[in-house]
């Protein structure tokens, strides 16, 4: 007995309501940018430089608390949440610490730290500071730079690779399914106001990759299925490849979704924004590729002979022999 | 055609063996570790009963290559410097006065008389009686420099002279900017690696990044503010002559001359001579050590240049006071008594014993050629650290047994060989990593995981393409073929995409991003394989064996 996700005779016409997908597809774009616009990112420290805190200890975490120890310190603005855990003992309560970058100095002062500690100390016999990170403002603007240096590289890369293997119009409709996925996830940031670091850049090109993988492995089919099928409409062609390939889609999108939730449940807190990412990023990243990126090959249209195998390339890999 | 040819087969088992064989001291890290440090202890120190004991605990025959864990899993500060290169102008500036002066001194008679004017950093501004004879002076200003022997500044001087006035402007020239930078760079690097490896932490790592900034990386230590205190001090040790001795900090020092507070006795000041006499460079060693009445105190040496200038100085001036200053603080003002001929001497002050092994141990590495300011700092706790590892553990564990059990409910058999296949996969990419002597850090661990879900996918592409095959009854052996043959340039499409998002972030990303990116990388390399080669030989020595007449997968 198998465990079937997607049963053998499936069989769904995904083009049956393409303009109602593509348009919600457009409309939650359309969201992400306002969103990032009107309520912004929740950068951390890497982007916009200043000294996170994590405290830890044996008493509850008062934030209003911490607050007035804080306050007469007269260090700018100061946010303090709170940290959970399922793997926290009992007894373990951990608030996060920011405060704004202070002028004049690039990293945090001996000075300030002592104060702060000294600061939270007095509210708060019991607390310690398992960690203490500092990036000044001159790095966190390269660090913003080398970022969208990192995105906009990986997605060029990707355009040019697939516009070599297959055909220009492919490569067009993987990437802007590419900068769908990415929007959305920062638009999901923008509205839950996830803290956005570093470490969420390198989620954002891993959904990139994951992302061009699934819409490739389509595409692969695609380019398969015009070969065989000459005289089939496009949108035909497009829908049975979808239907050939869904079950693949659906093992892999799980495996990985397996893996992932299971680093989000148990892996702690420190990385869990960063799984967050990636687990939205795998889900718009798999809806991207049969809503996304094959209506566009429809509407741009598609080189119908494949005839000639010098074009496409599509088998030059596969003298690979085991 | 499902077969392997004997010599492709021993070689793909010898290559997996030889790696996962390399991924082995990582299941017992705590034992190999005390073997490599024990070794290295032996090295430097020499043996004792414990550290023989620790040695013979790991087989020296096995390998001992272990994952470096990351600051974020470990615990340790992380610094990144960024290097005052600036600061080294001015005192270049001041080396070239003597020569600039003496030249111009020799063509006094159409020049006059010169004098030396104060301007900004790092300009040397000399002013001349006769400003007509400005084009001549900076002629001869000019015939002080040197042409520059680097690669790149090849055609060029080291020094620029303008003229303003009646004044003259000597500068270093750009190309000679960029080799002091370089130099100086450096210069910092190696006295910080000195410093921190006399501190003793393990493991450490040091790099240069870009053209004047260094990443410090120190596993173990306490805070970010230890690792400041041990490499921030420049250390600089100079013996000036004292000119008076005042408790007015707004005293008006006079010209060439420095207002210094005392280190110890605070509201004492002391005004000195800006040219030392001697400086903590020539030193060729420093060492802690009590003074008669017991207290902590540094003892130094000087070289024979450094003796030979304290030797002279301390004859001619007896009875008068000479000051030691460390960073701009006077750390003792003794008054000469005798004349000192043999380059050494000993440094007095409130010391604890700790600050004067501390100070020693500065002395020694060097000081800093210039200042450092710190751009970026973090410190992450050991427990925090600990925590880290075991969350991650149990979220790997958690994962891989899930995808397994999947796997194997969606294929059955071939999901069987899949997995075989994936945990041979795991245990590749800790080889390589071990291989590598890369870091893991907590991105990096997310990676691995990433990868157990993903590594997959090479496998449910082939073996969905079999479910096809099969389906057109061409028989099981043509049917894994073809799905072998037809899932491959998939695969290979597939993996070179996110292969090359993972080369980006290497290349782009720092720290814990670039860990990230190579578990990612190598999870994408060694998946492929494990997916062509593992896989498919472990279904195709199945097929050799029992030979069925249908399959499913």
């Amino acid at each position: 007995m198998r465990l079937k996700l997607v049963p053998d005779d499936f069989n769904w016409d995904f083009f049956k309501r393409w303009k109602l997908t593509f348009g919600a597809s457009a409309l939650a774009m359309v969201v992400s940018v306002v969103l990032f616009f009107a309520v912004g990112l929740n950068f951390g420290i890497d982007f916009l430089g200043g000294t996170t805190i994590r405290t830890e200890s044996t008493q509850e975490v008062d934030v209003g608390l911490y607050r007035q120890a804080i306050a007469p310190l007269g260090l700018g603005d100061v946010s303090i949440t709170e940290v959970f855990d399922a793997s926290f003992d009992a007894d373990q309560h951990v608030a996060q610490v920011r405060i704004q970058s202070q002028e004049g100095a690039e990293s945090i002062t001996e000075q300030t730290i002592a104060a702060l500690e000294a600061a939270l100390k007095s509210v708060d016999p019991a607390i310690t500071f398992p960690s203490v990170e500092s990036v000044g403002p001159k790095v966190s603007n390269e660090l913003v730079w080398t970022a969208v240096q990192a995105v906009v590289f990986s997605i060029a890369a990707v355009l040019f690779y697939i516009w070599l293997r297959f055909e220009w119009q492919f490569s067009l409709g993987a990437v802007i399914a590419l900068v769908h996925d990415v929007t959305l996830t920062i638009g999901v940031f923008c509205l839950l106001q996830i803290r956005f670091d570093l470490t969420i850049i390198a989620a954002l090109l891993t959904i990139v990759g994951y992302s061009i993988n699934d819409t490739v492995i389509v595409f692969d089919r695609v380019r398969e299925n015009l070969r065989r099928y000459k005289k089939m409409q496009l949108m035909e062609v497009l829908n049975i490849s979808i239907n050939e390939t869904m079950s693949r889609t659906v093992m892999t999108s799980g495996t990985t979704l397996l893996a992932l939730f299971a680093l989000y449940a148990l892996g702690g807190d420190v990385i869990r924004g960063f799984v967050f990412a990636m687990i939205w990023g795998i889900v718009v990243g798999t809806y991207s590729s049969i809503f996304v990126a094959s209506p566009i090959l429809l509407w741009l249209g598609v080189k119908r002979d494949w005839s000639k195998p010098s074009q496409g390339g599509g088998t030059q890999f596969a003298d690979v022999d085991a | 055609m499902l077969q392997i040819s004997t010599w492709k087969r021993v070689l793909i088992w010898a290559f997996t063996a030889l790696i996962l064989f390399m991924a082995v001291p990582n299941l017992f890290y705590p034992r190999v570790e005390s073997h490599n440090d024990a070794l290295k202890q032996i090295e430097a120190a020499g043996a004792t009963p414990e550290l023989q004991e620790a040695v013979s605990a790991w087989p020296s025959w096995m390998p001992s290559g272990l994952l470096n864990l990351g600051l974020d899993l470990r615990g340790g500060a992380y610094l990144l410097a960024d290097v005052q290169v600036e600061d080294v102008y001015a005192e270049r500036m001041n080396g070239y006065w003597p020569e600039v002066r003496d030249a111009l001194r020799e063509k006094r008679d159409t020049v006059g008389a010169i004098r030396r004017v104060d301007g900004p950093a790092g300009e040397l501004h000399v002013k001349i009686a006769n400003p007509e004879a400005r084009a001549e002076a900076i002629e001869t200003a000019k015939g002080v420099s040197r042409p520059i022997l680097s690669l790149t500044g090849v055609g060029s001087n080291d020094i620029e002279v303008t003229g303003q006035g009646d004044t003259l402007i000597v500068t270093l020239s750009e190309a000679e900017k960029i080799a002091t930078d370089d130099r100086t760079v450096k210069q910092s690097l190696e006295i910080v690696r000195r410093r921190v490896d006399e501190a003793g932490t393990r493991e450490p790592s040091i790099q240069r990044q870009g053209e004047t900034r260094i990443i410090i990386q120190v596993p173990g230590i306490g805070s970010a503010q230890e690792l400041k205190d041990l490499i921030g001090q420049t250390a600089k040790l100079t013996f000036h002559p004292v000119v008076s001795r005042t408790s007015d900090p707004e005293a008006n020092p006079g010209a060439r001359n420095l207002l210094v507070p005392s280190m110890d006795e605070s509201g004492t000041y002391y005004i000195i001579e800006e040219t030392f006499v001697v400086s903590g460079d020539e030193l060729t060693d420093a060492q802690p050590s009590f003074d008669q009445n017991g207290r902590p105190a540094v003892s130094f040496r000087f070289n024979p240049t450094g003796a030979r200038k304290f030797g002279d100085y301390t004859r001619d001036n007896i009875g008068s006071p000479f000051a030691i200053v460390l960073d701009n603080e006077v750390i003792s003002a003794p008054t000469i008594q005798d004349h000192i001929p043999g380059g050494s001497g000993i440094i007095t002050g409130n010391f604890t014993i700790e600050e004067s092994t501390n100070l020693a141990v500065l002395l020694r590495a060097g000081a800093l050629p210039a200042e450092m300011t710190f751009l970026q700092e973090r410190t992450i706790g050991p427990e925090l650290g600990a925590d880290s590892i075991e969350a991650g553990r149990i979220a790997t564990i958690v994962a891989f047994i899930a995808v397994l059990a999947f796997m194997w409910l969606s294929y059955g058999l071939f999901g069987i060989f899949a997995n075989i296949a994936l945990i041979i996969n795991v245990g590749l990419i800790f080889g390589l990593l071990s291989i590598i002597g890369a870091t893991l850090t907590l991105p990096g661990i997310a990676g691995i995981v990433l990868t157990v879900g993903m590594a997959v996918d090479a496998n449910v592409l082939v073996f969905e393409r079999i479910r096809e095959e099969l389906k057109t009854a061409r028989g099981p052996s043509r049917a894994i073929e073809l799905g072998y043959e037809k899932a491959l340039s998939a695969i290979l499409d597939a993996n070179v995409t996110t292969f090359i998002t993972a080369a980006i972030l290497f290349a782009l990303g720092s720290g814990p991003v670039r860990g990230f990116a190579i578990t990612l990388g190598l999870g994408i390399l060694t998946s492929v394989f494990c997916a062509i080669y593992i896989t498919r030989m472990l279904i195709v020595m199945w097929f050799e064996r029992r030979r069925p007449k249908t399959i499913e997968v």
